[in-house]
């Protein structure tokens, strides 16, 4: 049974069991309070029918690309859960439950691209090719200018609001299936802190 | 729960990332990771990357505590967390942290006061010492926050008298650091300039000390307008090609932060008919804040407590000891939608 927590964009949390079944589901499209709901969200899917902490065999965390505060609130949440079951952390990037549900509805085929805003007047992209079980990553996440980003018409857009948390726990199941590793554990910042070194301004 | 409940505590406020362990009132474990370096070449406290270091340093942190302590996660009876104040995005770190510790082990979860909790910490001395009497006043400086409060109860009664207007007093350290070109943090740094220099040598401005300040701004603190004279003062003196005295400055900016500090706190401990003091925060290190801090106490008779230095910087038990101390009083937990509150008022001990 895994938990798979998303806040990426709103917040975003389930529990599906190891054959993909969904065991239980929140989530939200609110942006701006992903600290107060990732509690309750928790509280509700742990405690939903069939679902128990003790029984959690791994935590599915997205990393991300995403507004960094609210991003970290998931990612925060998804360690302590893993260190208070001692169990394992299995970071994906949050682009990759996109893709998959892109391919398994049957709406994303050959190359395409899961873009997200960025903000500052960027957009954060990644380019899969389509396959099952899991999507192709060809170029990883990366920022691009919004008025530079010009789709390609061989790679057909598909700009996303909200990222799901089934789709990400599936992701981690293929993953663990097939055997292959996961992300390292820090978020996909994309932009190093935006400080200035300005020196000391004359005050007279 | 035991009558002395064991509580692990979180503490993101800032620039620490704290994690506590006590039980009831004794300290089990104070784990801090400091991103202070990496704050360093900005001069001042970087929010992005203080939450970034906050996110990298929580598990190391809890594992340590936990081994320090020699506890299980499972033993916990509750988990504690700074809901506010502090830095928005540093505080969303340990609460999302917090809220998912308590729902995965399933533990009572408590969001407090990181204001209350630095009086708190002062529960957690070692066997045998006097415990904290109240009322109490308590002056708690820091990088982020100068505040002055009334404590008549730690886990129902406290009130703000005063703080900052402007810049918190450790702030104003930073800046004048900087302006002296000595590193970052300002505070040590001073400290030690400041040490073989003259504290008379300028009289710089003690804020809102003047009658017409004093009526609306008797316990409110003004350490913006210092700072602008210290660079003035050294513009003066570059300007006109002279040396620039920093052992003088030094001295003279730590006299004008420490006489402004302790006489608003003495004020208020004459004024209300308390006691007592007790010292919070970073800046309690400042050996001239402590020493004045003492000359002062004395001459009013006023008793002076200030808890040892690991527990006056930001750390995780002292927010642990403030929730066992709620626990024991028979407070129930918190809700766990409460948000991150980047102003929680001192008034509200329990979020
Ligand atoms: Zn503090």
């Amino acid at each position: 049974m895994l938990l798979a927590i998303d806040t990426s964009a709103g917040t975003a949390v389930a529990v599906v069991a190891l054959d993909g079944r969904v065991l239980a589901e929140r989530s939200t499209d609110d942006t701006r309070r992903h600290a107060e709901v990732i509690g309750p969200f928790l509280d509700e899917v742990l405690h939903a029918p069939g679902v128990s902490a003790g029984a959690l065999t791994g935590v599915v965390t997205g990393i991300g690309p995403g507004p960094y505060t609210g991003l970290r609130v998931g990612i925060a949440a998804a360690h302590a859960v893993a260190i208070a079951r001692g169990i394992p952390l299995l970071p994906v990037p949050s682009h990759d439950a996109v893709a998959l549900a892109l391919v398994e509805g049957g709406i994303a085929a050959g190359r395409f691209a899961v873009v997200t805003d960025a903000r500052r007047r960027e957009v954060a992209v990644t380019v899969y090719a389509a396959g099952l079980p899991l999507p192709t990553v060809v170029e990883p996440a990366h920022l691009v200018a919004r008025i530079e980003w010009t789709p390609d018409e061989a790679v057909p857009a598909h700009e996303v609001l909200e990222i799901a948390a089934v789709p990400l726990a599936h992701v981690a199941l293929a993953r663990l299936a097939a055997g292959l590793p996961f992300a390292a554990p820090q978020p996909l910042y994309l932009r190093a802190p935006d400080v200035t070194l300005s020196a000391p301004k004359r005050v007279s | 729960m035991s009558a002395q409940p064991l509580v692990l505590g979180i503490e993101s406020s800032c620039d620490e990332t704290g994690i506590g362990i006590v039980r009831g009132t004794t300290l089990l474990a104070n784990v801090i990771s400091s991103s202070m370096e990496q704050h360093a070449r900005f001069g001042g406290v970087v929010p992005e990357v203080a939450a970034r270091a906050h996110l990298e340093a929580l598990e190391p942190a809890l594992r340590e505590a936990l081994a320090v302590a020699g506890v299980t996660l499972d033993e916990l009876d509750a988990i504690a967390v700074t809901s506010g104040p502090g830095l928005a995005g540093a505080l969303m770190v340990g609460v999302g942290a917090a809220k998912a510790l308590a729902v995965a082990l399933d533990k009572p979860f408590y969001a407090v006061n990181h204001l209350v909790g630095h009086v708190g910490a002062d529960v957690l001395r070692t066997e045998g010492e006097p415990a904290i009497e109240l009322p109490t006043i308590a002056l708690l400086v820091s990088g982020g926050h100068t505040s002055l409060l009334h404590v008549r109860d730690l886990t129902s009664d406290v009130e703000l008298l005063g703080e900052t207007i402007d810049d918190a007093a450790g702030e104003a350290f930073d800046k004048v650091a900087r302006l002296l070109g000595l590193p970052y943090p300002g505070g040590p740094h001073i400290d030690r300039a400041a040490a073989d220099g003259n504290p008379t040598a300028v009289r710089f401005p003690r804020g809102l000390t003047l009658p017409k300040d004093l009526e609306r701004h008797r316990y409110d603190f003004s350490f913006s307008g210092l700072k602008t004279a210290v660079a003035r003062h050294v513009e003066k003196l570059r300007d006109a090609g002279e040396p620039v005295p920093i052992a003088d400055i030094a001295a003279s900016f730590r006299e004008a932060v420490a006489d402004v500090l302790t006489a608003k706190a003495i004020a208020a401990c004459t004024d209300l008919g308390v006691p007592r003091l007790l010292l919070g925060g970073g800046v309690a290190a400042n050996a001239r804040v402590r020493a004045l801090a003492a000359e002062r106490c004395a001459a009013a008779g006023v008793e002076l407590r200030i808890p040892p230095i690991s527990l006056c910087t930001d750390n995780g038990a002292m927010i642990a000891a403030l929730a066992a101390q709620l626990i024991m009083a028979g407070h129930a937990p918190s809700p766990l939608d409460v948000s991150a509150d980047s102003t929680l008022p001192v008034t509200q001990i329990q979020a």
